[in-house]
């Protein structure tokens, strides 16, 4: 493994982390609001969240240019408050891959809510607990294996983005340049070698990844 | 204990809830079969249905006034709640479900984890987890749980809809030990008339969403008015 890949492979695995941090704390209260409460614009709400997964990845990057680029409304906003850029930078992965892994995260954490029993949390009312109270020592416990299970689903979706990720943040060695991206830019430049070295090591992730997942849920399910 | 509902409402859908009643009793069933609104009534005395409108009070204690614009939330009505598949929270052991809506206030009423785990036979099953119970220990957790609550009405939907009679015939000791050493005024739902006999001392009869009446048990179970005082005489009758 070049220095290149090595590169490739700390940008993918800080920009997912990073980007997983940021998503989680939407995504569960989303999930939450979805799943236990009515409201108007709710089914709106739930096929925008999901277009990621059905849209073209690089259609849906397309979009994310157009917003978070100089002359768009959400780059245009940040670069006059913080003077900063998006596109073309580490900054545009972690969004292309915050946008490609939420309905991941949302629908895998909407479903733990959506299993717990909603007697519980009544039960716990008119024992006298407030719905903070409620939501910290009922709701949150109960979903945390789902809530984690979410996180690692969009993790893992995160490093392997690639359609999205090559419009918004284009392919700069060192600066936007991720394994995805390392792969088909080393089968491009005939660097075969490389680019199965990096294969390799996706899968690894990809795997310890999943297992992780799969070996929490069993292990929280036999509490 | 004066229970007083009046030009209540609830509509789900094609079904609709309607009550207008005053019961004075210690522990009063409300009977009826399946469907019949019993569940619900209990849910709305319990704050747990927010589309009803009217009027609801236990002795003087508004729970709800829609006119009045009183509305009480559910930890603010003092009610200790046992629905019919108990809710045990499965993550928490038999001590931290039994503390979970505890108040030291409760202390001076004579309601504590000693007390109570002593009337329902609990003490040996405090560190458990609630997946190691079985359903009679389940039941009886359920009640201690709604107990130290310290409410001032306990709401009981079908506790023993789930047990085969033998075990529910061993668990209704139980719940005259807590109509007579705790003196909480109780709301009995079952569709099953023995136990309605057994325990209560006033009965409202519902049938498709509304109170049919409201009398002592004997005189809805004419039939068995005489044979109201043996012990399970509908026992082999459900």
């Amino acid at each position: 493994m070049n220095t290149e890949d090595a590169q490739a492979v700390g940008l993918t695995l800080g920009t997912a982390a990073l980007s997983t941090l940021l998503i989680f704390p939407f995504g569960v209260a989303l999930a939450w609001l979805l799943a236990r409460k009515e409201w108007t614009g709710k089914s709106l709400v739930e096929t925008v969240v999901a277009l990621p997964l059905v849209m073209p990845p690089v259609a849906t990057g397309l979009i994310l240019l157009n917003l978070l680029g100089r002359h768009g409304p959400i780059g245009s906003f940040i670069g006059k408050i913080f003077g900063a850029e998006i596109v073309f930078t580490w900054k545009a992965v972690v969004a292309a891959m915050a946008v490609m892994s939420f309905p991941f995260l949302v629908r895998t954490v909407r479903l733990a809510f959506e299993e717990i029993n909603p007697r519980l949390e009544q039960v716990a009312r008119t024992l006298g607990a407030s719905p903070a109270r409620v939501f910290t020592t009922i709701t949150l416990p109960l979903a945390a294996r789902g809530m984690v299970a979410g996180a690692v689903w969009a993790f893992a979706r995160a490093l392997g983005e690639f359609g999205a990720t090559i419009l918004v943040a284009g392919n700069i060695p060192g600066r936007t340049t991720t394994m995805s991206v390392a792969i088909y830019s080393d089968i491009q430049l005939g660097q075969e070698g490389h680019a199965y070295g990096l294969m390799g090591l996706s899968a690894v992730l990809a795997f310890a990844a999943i297992l992780f997942s799969n070996q929490f849920s069993k292990w929280g399910g036999t509490r | 204990m004066k229970f007083t509902v009046q030009k209540l409402q609830l509509r789900q859908g094609t079904f609709l809830l309607e009550a207008d009643l005053e019961v004075r009793g210690e522990v009063i069933g409300i009977f009826g079969s399946s469907g019949a609104g019993k569940t619900s009534l209990l849910e709305v005395v319990a704050g747990l249905r927010k589309r009803a409108s009217g009027f609801i009070a236990v002795d003087d204690l508004v729970l709800m006034d829609r006119d009045g614009g009183i509305f009480l939330a559910p930890e603010q009505r003092g009610v200790g709640y046992v629905p019919q598949d108990l809710a045990l929270f499965p993550h928490l052991s038999v001590r931290r479900n039994l503390a979970y809506g505890h108040k030291p206030a409760a202390l001076s009423s004579g309601i504590n984890l000693a007390h109570v785990a002593g009337v329902l036979e609990i003490e040996a099953l405090l560190d458990r987890s609630i997946a190691d119970l079985s359903g009679g220990q389940k039941q009886r957790v359920a009640f201690a749980r709604a107990l130290l609550a310290s409410p001032r009405l306990l709401l009981m939907d079908e506790p023993l809809a789930s047990l085969d009679q033998e075990l529910k015939w061993k668990i209704i000791p139980y719940l005259k030990r807590i109509r007579d050493e705790f003196k909480i005024p109780m709301l009995y739902v079952s569709h099953s008339p023995d136990e309605v006999i057994e325990l209560c001392d006033q009965v409202i009869v519902m049938r498709d969403g509304k109170c049919l009446r409201t009398r002592p048990p004997g005189e809805i179970f004419e039939a068995a008015t005489s044979m109201a005082l043996k012990p399970g005489i509908y026992r082999n009758a459900q």
